[in-house]
């Protein structure tokens, strides 16, 4: 009987994804998984079970979807079938919806590992049904405090999460995050990745926006030898000894080159090699790492990893490269203070003033409550940025932050219509000179949507 | 002779959740807009604190770890420093969290209670983890508004504790849109002497510069007697209270 019900879980979500697409209302990539587990609660655990080589979860912050689909990458050219969340669709439902667009009727899979990326809150229940061979744990900044609540809470459901894996599975973590590291460091299989080189770091004092200042264990502040984003770097507590762990899996050698992403040597038990990418900012760095050691730990090898990350176009909206008019327009998700921080260092670490359109939106996925952005360093943008085009629903609160940033007013343009924004943004450039568009997670979504509709890029869900 | 504005940032490190630093640079820039030679002295956990020195105090609001720390270090002297400081004429604004300690107590759903410093007439309660947060965009009308300044208050709130408050403490305001200090009275935040404590993060001030203009000639007052303050283009100011007004309801 429970296979019926399987099976009428799969044939509902497949249908009810076909509608979808049909009636041209969007990417069906979360719906199907909401219909199907209404009918077959237990699709994902029973789906999951069906992959040959399990399933590997990635969760964090910050850089989740970017590592997924670099993993994916570095797996299917290894030959493997990967089933996989591209479109960043990353709550249960979403993930049984990416099963069920690879399933037949009688519950087999066409896949021989799932690839998904889960959000923060979510991994306990993600964990508990898909029962992943090995979980990818990225960073944990601010983001999000009225959906979330505190990072201590998300920290803590990791913790829960990591009780329930099987006695088998790996667990790869970020051991320059303090608050990563406390969660995993006792986690009895664990892999740890990190950056090596100290010469990238931005000092030894945190900047405003970092989280994790305190040991867990005695609430003493670490100390740092080299911040190299937010609260990532070099740590130890001077009290209790607790230090970052040793890395498995490093970036030496960083050299960062802007918007056009950045050369590192990857220090793995397996060799060494050189990486070039076109992915941005120190913030890439990190999930590439993430990505290698994670398809090294799957077996795949070392050259692969390379040809695949110098090959890697971004994902979309996460420094994704579009052709407006004749001009370059780079599209650079920025969701919370540690992101935004990162995604400004990199857009202006070139010589020339920049052009820039930032959209603010606060609706549910980018968080109601907007005072984070007085958690970004957006005083860097006084000597940086020519001009600012400020839209979406929070334009106003965005326009009030560059004010009392130092930002001229002048300098400061209010167009709460996105469209109309990129548009303001294009006329303020010279020729030969890019625009930024560092939006929210919705407003990158919609700005895409409008673009799509113009030809520019494709849907996201396509992508 | 030229104007001087001290400002005292507490725990900036630990009590700095929701954008509170927005708080400060707002209370900076205004003033130094005005040629008012501004001071931001901060002052952590575990450092002493001199209140003579400072003619304005702020506290913002943390996390549950953070605010038990600043609560242990409160009772260290720095409590009894800032109730004195304010019962001679200091003016202090609390967010949130640093509201909360403010007050005599918190009692969280599970452990003992936290100590306040008694400095605003006002208790807070955690109504057990089954209930849920008061969470949401809030306006509301300032009892009362200084002259000149528009009758509202805008913010985001986030908190789990429930505060009411004692006959010695006045409501900043009545809730228009929102939940208040507990939900159910209408009230919100409390105002005693110069000193104001709220819920309203956002962060408070930058959309309010009517109340970080008001603190800031309280604050003046102290020691350069009146003060005028030159009037500044609040136009993008208005314009995103307004948007936040209609973005409650």
């Amino acid at each position: 009987m429970t296979d019926l019900r399987l099976g009428a879980g799969i044939l509902a979500g497949r249908l009810s994804a076909a509608l979808i697409r049909a009636l041209g209302a969007g990417g069906a990539t979360t719906m199907p998984g909401r219909v199907a587990r209404a009918v077959a609660p237990d699709l994902l655990a029973r789906l999951g079970r069906r992959l040959m080589r399990g399933s590997v979860l990635i969760t964090g912050t910050n850089g989740k979807t970017t590592t997924a689909r670099l993993l994916t990458g570095i797996l299917g050219r290894a030959g493997w079938r990967s089933i996989h969340n591209r479109a960043g669709a990353n709550l249960p439902a979403g993930i049984a919806a990416a099963l069920l667009a690879h399933s037949a009727l009688d519950g087999q899979v066409r896949g021989d590992v799932g690839v998904f990326e889960v959000d923060e809150a979510a991994l306990p229940l993600v964990v508990e049904s898909l029962r992943p061979r090995v979980l990818v744990l990225g960073n944990l900044f601010r983001d999000q405090l009225d959906r979330y609540g505190e990072i201590d809470l998300v920290a803590d459901r990791w913790r829960d999460a990591l009780r329930r894996l099987e006695a088998d599975a790996l667990v790869i973590y970020n051991a320059d995050d303090p608050l990563v590291a406390d969660v995993a460091r006792d986690f009895p299989a664990a892999r740890t990745f990190g950056i090596a080189d100290s010469s990238v770091r931005r000092g030894e004092a945190l900047e405003h926006a970092a989280d994790g200042r305190y040991c867990y264990r005695c609430g003493v502040p670490y100390r740092y030898e080299a911040v190299f984003l937010g609260h990532l770097g070099a740590y130890r507590c001077d009290s209790c000894g607790t230090a970052r762990p040793l890395l498995t899996v490093a970036a030496d050698n960083v050299r960062l080159r802007g918007i056009t992403g950045s050369v590192f040597t990857l220090t793995t038990p397996v060799g060494r090699a050189d990486v070039t990418t076109t992915l941005p900012g120190l913030y890439n760095v990190y999930n590439i790492v993430a990505a290698a050691t994670a398809a090294l730990t799957l077996g795949t090898t070392l050259g692969l990893v390379r040809t695949v990350v110098r090959d890697f176009i971004p994902a979309f909206g996460r420094g994704e490269q579009i052709t407006i008019e004749g001009h370059t327009v780079y599209m650079l998700l920025a969701k919370n203070p540690a992101g935004f921080n990162e995604v400004l260092r990199t857009v202006l670490s070139g010589a020339r003033p920049v052009v820039a359109v930032i959209a603010i939106n606060d609706l549910t996925a980018d968080g109601r409550d907007v005072s984070w952005l007085w958690d970004v360093d957006f005083e860097m943008l006084r000597e940086h940025c020519r001009a600012a085009v400020v839209t979406g629903i929070r334009a106003h609160d965005m326009a009030v932050r560059l004010k009392y940033a130092g930002l001229p007013e002048e300098a400061i343009t209010l167009e709460p219509d996105e469209e109309r924004a990129i548009h303001c943004g294009i006329d303020l450039l010279a020729l030969g000179e890019p625009l930024y568009v560092l939006p929210t997670y919705t407003a990158m979504l919609r700005i895409r949507d409008l673009l799509a509709r113009r030809g520019y890029v494709r849907a996201f869900w396509e992508d | 002779m030229a104007l001087d504005l001290r400002i005292c940032h507490l725990y900036p490190d630990l009590l700095n959740l929701y954008g509170d630093r927005g708080n400060i640079t707002t209370l900076a820039q205004r003033a130094r807009w005005r040629g008012v030679a501004v001071e931001v002295t901060e002052v952590p956990v575990g450092t002493p604190l001199r209140a003579a020195e400072y003619d304005l105090f702020f506290i913002g609001g943390g996390e549950d770890r953070q605010q038990v720390l600043a609560a242990g270090d409160l009772q260290q002297g720095k409590g009894g420093a800032l109730r004195e400081a304010v019962e001679e004429g200091a003016t202090l604004l609390a967010v949130c969290g640093g509201y909360q300690l403010m007050g005599r107590y918190y009692r969280p759903a599970e452990g003992e209670d936290l100590p306040g410093i008694s400095l605003l007439d006002l208790a807070t309660q955690h109504p057990g983890k089954r209930r849920p947060r008061l969470i949401g965009n809030i306006v509301i009308r300032w009892d009362p508004p200084p002259a000149g300044a528009p009758p509202t208050l805008v913010g985001f709130e986030n908190h789990g504790g429930r505060t009411v408050l004692g006959s010695a403490a006045h409501p900043l305001g009545q809730v228009v849109a929102g939940f208040g200090n507990n939900g159910e009275d209408r009230t919100e935040g409390a105002a005693y002497r110069n000193a104001y404590g709220t819920y309203l993060h956002g962060p408070l001030l930058p959309k309010n510069p009517w109340f970080a203009d008001h603190l800031i000639m309280l604050a003046l007052r102290r020691r350069h007697g009146e003060v005028e303050l030159a009037p500044l283009d609040d136009q993008i100011e208005a314009q995103a209270h307004e948007a936040a007004v209609r973005r409650a309801r």
